[in-house]
């Protein structure tokens, strides 16, 4: 993955090749090697958990089982605002889906991933809890029910 | 060995040190539920269906428990099947139960267990997770509506296979078994080797359907529809009617074959010693003219795109050959087509394959004349045994026929290409009459029989020195790889298939339970009943079959000659990405 070292990244690879170094060989080594590259990255994208998958000689299918089962592990570089759209059943009935639409349509960013400004992370999740104003969304802490898309812009606008 | 006495169900039992409760009971012939348990491959004590009584205060899973001195187990109290029970109707709770319409059906340990443990309603009726079914590769299909999560797929594919595509992604509810960053398999470096499917007990992972394609080129008169089943079939075949693993069915096959409505029945065991005589003479080339040694064998496609993905740098020492019922279908479309003035165009090429890579193999580009493909489908022996009882033929009870002449006719040579070692051994005793310049008696390399999982040996041949290795699995073909790597691998010739135990126990056979694989090892039962067909045949050296000389003085010349190249050899693709 010698492609991925250069330009501004250089040094937060050379970070974690000396982490992979340091635990390579040692049993349990993955945990603390995402860890550390987490807080290097600040998240970890496909490339560090390749990197981490051949530094370690683990597949990348190990390190992403990892990631994606414990919370503290993020994939995306997180926006300063992250956007949760309930797309449980109830909110789902209710039309969740096409508010999940317009925001992404608004912000110009797919679901998953964060706004090129790095202000919005746009989210799915599952119920929140407020079925009974389903659709609801959240937007940080804030609590937004029983939406329509068309509020979607002026909710937006006061971010 | 140290040995350690327990009681189960109040039979004493005796048995080495370290063994697990799972074990001791099978050994006393009593029979505690597995799920996630799969023997040598996966022991995680996950799906908790194995829960035994030890007289401790909660229940234990002996297919991890390992036993000790004086130890009292019970198997069968309330508690014990209750709690297996609960565990059953939890995973009920969370599965798309259409076992009249699923694949697997009569054939899926959780739909045997849940039968045999009584369960006759599903108590916790709630939320089923959806993750969409992955139909991306050209091979096999993921359906995860359908999964357990026992991970005994991830364990082969990692352990097992050492590709390691497939992982547990996410966690709780929404866990699901997948290639990583939601991409799809047929987008990652899954060699479609197949063995996870053999190793799932549920229809979440299959072979991708062709059953529909062939019944209707069979349908279609305009169509010249010709089939080839390969040389481990016919020990496998059985299995799905019934009869006892290692019976072998090769004249019923012909018949059903027959019956079913295809108009040529050709066999892959010719394409097999076509392959010898092209195989063989390459190699000698490559010893007498200074060629890339060690030269490697072909034949598995789950092997060929393993080593394009993985190992790139050693595509010069693959051999160029196709694989044999490529070739076969190669010669058809050209040397049967003009010989019976029948339009290549109108031609179907059907093949009977123990395997689902080949699914993916008959669709490469290059194994073909542009848009006359060599092979136009290929089905598995499972497959093939749901069409036979689609066609309502009592197989069991059919009449031993033979193929059609010609492309019909083989030697043991091609029979043994079914088991790991057998194209090595095939091989051998060609190159050996031929370096020789006589008819060799000695002709049964048994050093290269067998299932471990590499195997090497020296033969000399003409006063000359040969060494020979051996893998099955790509997990251990990655041993000899890292040999060559590190320079350190002198071999003349290595033979690998990309299956554990070769293409008798290839991704398309039909499928052992856990339960059953506990007491049998359907690489070596099957095996031996490849190796009883090869010594009950008239010729035993591909070099002696009459066919395949009447199709090199009739068409292709010599062995490698220019037309054999067009025909009979490929090239291959670095899929390293690097
Ligand atoms: S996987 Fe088994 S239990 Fe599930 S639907 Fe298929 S046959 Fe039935
Ligand atoms: S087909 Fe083979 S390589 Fe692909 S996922 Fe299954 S076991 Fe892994
Ligand atoms: S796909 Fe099959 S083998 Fe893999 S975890 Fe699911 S049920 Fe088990
Ligand atoms: S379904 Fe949306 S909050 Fe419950
Ligand atoms: S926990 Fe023992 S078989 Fe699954």
């Amino acid at each position: 993955m010698s492609c991925n070292c250069c330009g501004k990244d250089q040094e937060k690879y050379q970070q974690l090749q000396a982490v992979i170094d340091a635990k390579k060989g040692t049993k349990g080594a993955l945990m603390p090697v995402m860890q550390e590259a987490q807080s290097i990255f600040g998240y970890l994208p496909k490339e560090v958990q390749l990197f981490i998958a051949e530094g370690l000689g683990v597949t990348l299918s190990e390190v992403f089982g990892v990631a994606t089962f414990y919370a503290q592990f993020v994939l995306e570089p997180q926006g300063e605002h992250v956007i949760g759209v309930c797309l449980g059943t109830a909110c789902y009935v209710k039309g969740s889906q096409a508010v999940l639409d317009r925001l992404s349509e608004e912000l110009d960013v797919p679901v998953g991933k964060t706004t090129k400004d790095g202000k919005f992370t746009l989210n799915a999740t599952r119920c929140l809890g407020a079925c009974g104003l389903a659709p609801v969304m959240m937007i940080g802490d804030e609590v937004y029910g029983r939406l329509t898309p068309d509020e979607i812009p002026a909710i937006l606008a006061k971010y | 060995m140290d040995l350690v006495t327990l009681t189960i169900d109040g039979i004493k039992v005796q048995v080495p040190a370290g063994t697990t409760v799972l074990e001791a009971a099978r050994s006393a012939n009593i029979q505690i539920p597995t799920l996630c348990y799969l023997k040598d491959v996966n022991q995680i004590g996950a799906c908790r269906m194995c829960l035994v009584d030890t007289g401790a205060r909660a229940l234990a899973a002996a297919c991890v428990m390992p036993v000790s001195e004086g130890m009292v187990v019970k198997t069968n109290t309330p508690a014990v099947r209750e709690a297996r029970k609960v565990n059953m109707e939890l995973l009920l709770s969370n599965h798309d139960r259409k076992c009249l319409t699923c694949v697997r059906s009569k054939n899926c340990e959780l739909q045997t267990l849940a039968e045999e443990l009584g369960v006759r309603d599903v108590r916790f009726e709630g939320a089923m997770s959806s993750h969409p079914i992955d139909d991306s590769s050209l091979s096999i299909v993921r359906d995860p509506g359908k999964c357990i999560q026992c991970r005994r797929c991830v364990a082969v594919c990692h352990k097992v296979q050492k590709v390691g595509v497939i992982g547990t992604v996410g966690r709780g509810f929404n866990t699901v078994i997948a290639p990583a960053f939601d991409e799809k398999l047929g987008d990652v470096g899954c060699i479609n080797c197949g063995q996870c499917i053999m190793a799932c007990p549920v229809g979440a992972l299959r072979e991708k359907d062709s059953t529909e394609e062939v019944w209707k080129a069979i349908g279609d008169p305009a169509k010249h529809v010709v089939v080839q089943p390969a040389p481990a079939v016919r020990v496998a075949l059985g299995e799905e009617f019934g009869m006892p693993m290692g019976t072998r069915v090769t004249g019923k096959l012909a018949a059903a074959l027959r019956r079913m409505g295809f108009d040529k029945i050709f066999d892959t065991n010719y394409g097999a010693d076509v392959t010898i005589m092209e195989e063989g003479t390459e190699l000698l080339n490559r010893i007498q003219n200074g060629g890339v040694l060690p030269m490697i064998t072909s034949c598995s496609p789950g092997w060929i795109k393993y080593i394009e993905h993985y190992y790139p740098e050693f595509l010069p020492n693959l051999s160029s050959c196709k694989s044999p019922h490529e070739m076969l279908g190669a010669i058809i479309k050209s040397y049967y087509a003009e010989k019976n003035h029948i339009d290549p165009k109108d031609i179907y090429v059907v093949s009977v394959m123990p395997c689902v890579a080949k699914k993916f193999e008959a669709k490469r580009p290059e194994l073909g004349n542009g848009e006359l493909k060599d092979v136009d489908a290929v089905i598995t022996t499972r497959e093939l045994a749901r069409m036979i009882k689609e066609a309502g033929i009592d197989f069991v009870n059919l009449p031993d026929e033979d193929f059609d002449p010609l492309m019909g006719e083989s030697t043991g040579a091609a029979a043994i290409f079914g088991a790991t070692g057998g194209v090595m051994e095939a091989a051998l005793r060609t190159v050996a009459d031929i370096l020789e310049g006589k008819d060799l008696d000695a002709i049964e390399y048994t050093a290269v029989r067998g299932i471990e999982g590499v195997k090497e040996a020296t033969v000399t041949v003409a006063g000359k020195e040969i060494k020979l290795a051996v893998a099955n699995g790509t997990g251990n073909a990655e041993i000899l790889m890292e040999k060559m790597k590190r320079g350190e691998a002198d071999y003349t010739f290595i033979e690998v298939m990309g299956c554990p135990g070769g293409c008798v126990t290839g991704g398309g056979q039909p499928i052992v339970p856990a339960r059953e694989r506990m007491v049998t090892d359907p690489r070596v039962v099957r095996a031996k009943a490849i190796y009883e067909e090869d010594a009950a045949m008239a010729e035993r050296k591909s070099h002696k079959n009459a066919s395949v000389q009447k199709l090199y003085d009739e068409y292709l010349g010599k062995p490698n000659s220019h037309k054999a190249h067009e025909l009979l050899h490929t090239h291959y693709v670095d899929r390293s990405g690097k």
